[in-house]
């Protein structure tokens, strides 16, 4: 035990000895939670548009006023030559091209419903598919108020009641998933640099002629990653709360609960990554390979439903995806620690697997 | 130039001799690429979604049948009472819940039905396109079942999608991720350059050599531009040959636009490299201050336009975002230099100046 103690003082101090790192362990979580999560919104507002007016009528003219005065569209050209929007999409600076034919007005006003054509940057399917959507609905809308239907269509009222976040507000969202982001990189970068740090500089040498037991090493290398996982998790959710005035619907003993085990996990992986390399550059490498993997393919940003098969599977070694889960049930959903039990137990497996392993793979002597 | 010669085999020699790491170097973007490229997408599937019919008639029980089919939807189960759609959603294992009013049925014949659609928001972009998809599917459905066929709607819209008609989500993912990539492992493997002569002591002699800080700098990203060069070689082959990403505009131009990127990514390894101490440090600032900022904040996964407008500044700054924005025009609308021409004079003056200042910070003295 006294032993570990030592061991512990040894690490803080080495941490600390750097004032970069230090520097860099407060400036970067806040930073990139103060700023990011403003970034991060698939909400589709000033979408470049370009219409092509063929008519020039007042009606042509009113649609495009509906639809530039929505606020998802930001109107690029307004002309009736079609090559020069078709130049605009071309060159980036819109997405979309609506073309209204010429007898547009006069089509729509004796009821033999005008064709209007819509060319569609389909690069990014999914801005394309959400702004065809906006404007669908805004040209619905318009040709509803113009035209009174005698032939009454048939309409089912589908409006959807949005659950958990009923603003549809993209941070409450985005800047829980974003702390546990910031506390993976930084508990796993430096984790995973540690012990090849030292063996680059050669003190581990000294650490491997000492009686020193494989679990206590690793144990006095872990809990300081730990800690500071756990502070950074604190103040990851503290700026959360006063610069977005989030805070969890659920327990909040809940996520340290969580927490607590998926720091001592992913500590486990970094020191696991950091026996096996031989140089810091490897180390970063490698732990970078899954950081990357484990980020994107967490449901964070695409859902895991979206993903093949053999890709869903594959999150379920992801740690970060579990996690992600906890803070959006607790954060959002206001669920019960009854409700992540399950969670908390696949965590469990996950910190003896790695633990064990990085113990394990622990060699205090050479070759 | 012997100079810079015999330096330059000397930082060949480097690479060459830890083989382990170099082939992590030449391996890294492919794997990545390839597990990402395939799992990535922003197209919704197999929603699951649960019903509480109270309606029970044939009528529901078609439209949720019909629903099940789609590849969108997946029926994860029946519900009795309208107290299980929380837990249902609380235990998270269903993102719509349906519900379908008992009067359902002579509801339709008045023309007054309504369905509550009740969607999962924790995920707000999720949350609207399946609302979206749901709302459409259901009216289309049962515009079909009153009518037998579909009635003429005030206005009709054709619509063609420009580049991508099957709306492929890897398009526009794809040439991002390699972004992602190659800026991680470009600054990383510059950033370590510089500063573990620091670290190892060989700066020392380094420093009482006749050599130049310039010749020093650029005789140190020369190799590593070759890694880099071949890396982007076998990331855009795997790009096009293995996940179908087309390559509509000229091969040439993307490998420019691929190796002005290359060099950009690792003038900011070398920049990080000079002015730090310790190799855990520059390690650190590059991998963790470039990670999140470029996945998020370059138009990979989130659209630029759609950010605050102080944001579109600040994305500004990182390269990424113009390398990903020019790549996607070159490789999917086939656009040629003149429509590029503003981001690769944007890069190559990142380069110049991220190499000028890295020239500038290297210190002489100890």
């Amino acid at each position: 035990m006294k032993t570990l103690s030592f061991l512990l003082k040894k690490e803080f101090l080495q941490v600390f000895r750097n004032k970069l790192i230090g520097r860099l362990l407060v400036a970067l979580p806040l930073f990139q939670l103060t700023v990011i999560p403003w970034a991060a919104t698939f909400d589709q507002r000033n979408i470049p548009l370009s219409i092509v007016d063929n008519d020039n009528s007042s009606y042509s003219r009113k649609l495009a006023d509906k639809i530039t005065s929505s606020g998802f569209f930001k109107l690029m050209d307004y002309t009736p030559s079609h090559e020069k929007a078709l130049n605009t999409l071309e060159n980036g600076k819109s997405r979309l091209i609506l073309d209204i034919p010429a007898d547009f007005e006069k089509n729509l006003v004796n009821g033999n419903s005008p064709k209007l054509m819509l060319s569609i940057d389909a690069v990014n399917g999914q801005e394309a598919g959400l702004g065809l959507s906006y404007i669908s609905q805004i040209i619905n809308m318009f040709g509803a108020e113009i035209v009174s239907s005698n032939e009454h269509a048939v309409l089912v009222d589908v409006s959807p009641s949005y659950r958990f976040n009923p603003e549809m507000d993209y941070h409450n969202y985005m800047v829980p998933g974003i702390i546990v982001l910031l506390v993976s990189i930084i508990g796993g970068m430096l984790s995973a640099l540690n012990i090849v740090s030292e063996k680059e500089i050669g003190t581990i040498e000294q650490i491997n002629v000492t009686p020193v037991s494989k679990v206590t090493f690793i144990l006095g290398k872990l809990i300081p990653f730990w800690v500071i996982g756990i502070i950074l998790l604190s103040f990851g959710m503290l700026v959360a709360r006063i610069v977005y005035g989030i805070a969890p619907a659920g327990n909040i003993l809940s996520i340290y609960a969580f927490g607590f085990l998926y720091l001592l996990a992913f500590t486990g992986l970094g020191l696991m990554i950091s026996n096996f390399a031989q140089t810091q550059q490897q180390a970063m490498f490698v732990i970078l390979f899954f950081l990357i993997i484990f980020i994107l393919i967490s449901g964070l940003f695409t859902p895991v439903s979206s993903m093949p098969d053999w890709a869903q599977k594959l999150t379920l070694f992801n740690p970060i995806r579990y996690y992600v889960e906890v803070m959006r049930l607790v954060y959002l959903k206001g669920s019960s620690f009854t409700d992540i039990l399950p969670l908390i137990y696949k965590m469990l497996v996950f910190v003896t697997v790695l633990n064990t392993l990085a113990v394990w793979s622990y060699r205090k002597t050479n070759g | 130039m012997k100079q810079f010669f015999s330096f330059f085999k000397k930082e060949v020699y480097h690479i060459t001799r830890d083989k382990l790491t170099l082939s992590i170097m030449l391996s890294l973007p492919m794997v990545l690429l390839l597990v990402l490229g395939y799992a990535i997408s922003t197209d919704i599937k197999n929603v699951p979604f649960v019903v509480l019919d109270q309606a029970k008639s044939t009528l529901s029980l078609q439209l949720v049948e019909k629903l099940s089919q789609n590849k969108y939807f997946e029926l994860a189960g029946y519900l009795h009472s309208s107290s299980e759609i929380e837990s249902h959603f609380q235990k998270g294992d269903t993102k719509l819940a349906l519900v379908i009013p008992s009067s359902f049925n002579s509801d339709m014949l008045l023309s007054e039905a309504a369905i509550q659609v009740i969607v999962d928001a924790s995920n707000p972009n999720e949350a609207s396109t399946i609302a979206n998809y749901a709302q459409l599917m259901i009216q289309q459905y049962m515009q079909t079942q009153a009518r037998g066929q579909a009635p003429l709607a005030p206005i009709r819209t054709e619509v063609k999608m420009l580049y991508n008609p099957q709306m492929e989500s890897t398009y526009n993912m794809v040439p991002g991720i390699i972004g992602l990539l190659m800026i991680l492992i470009c600054a990383l493997m510059t950033s370590v350059s510089v500063v573990r002569e620091k670290e190892m002591g060989t700066m020392e002699i380094l420093l009482s050599s006749p050599l130049r800080p310039t010749t020093i700098i650029i005789a140190k990203a020369l190799p590593y531009l070759i890694v880099g060069l071949i890396d982007n070689v076998l990331v855009i082959a795997l790009a096009h040959f293995v996940l179908g990403v087309p390559i509509a505009g000229n091969l040439f131009l993307v490998f420019f636009l691929a190796f002005l990127f290359t060099f950009c990514a690792l003038a900011l390894g070398l920049l990080i490299s000079t002015i730090t101490d310790t190799q855990r440090s520059a390690m650190i600032a590059s991998g963790a201050g470039l990670m999140l900022p470029t996945m998020l904040m370059s138009g990979i996964i989130f659209p630029i336009s759609s950010m605050p407008d102080i944001l579109q500044w600040i994305s500004c700054i990182n390269p990424a975002r113009w390398f990903v924005a020019a790549i996607r025009d070159v490789m999917i609308r086939g656009v040629g230099l003149v429509e590029i021409w503003e981001e690769l004079l944007i890069l190559l003056g990142m380069t110049v100046f991220l190499i000028a200042l890295s020239i500038r910070k290297f210190k002489n003295r100890l």
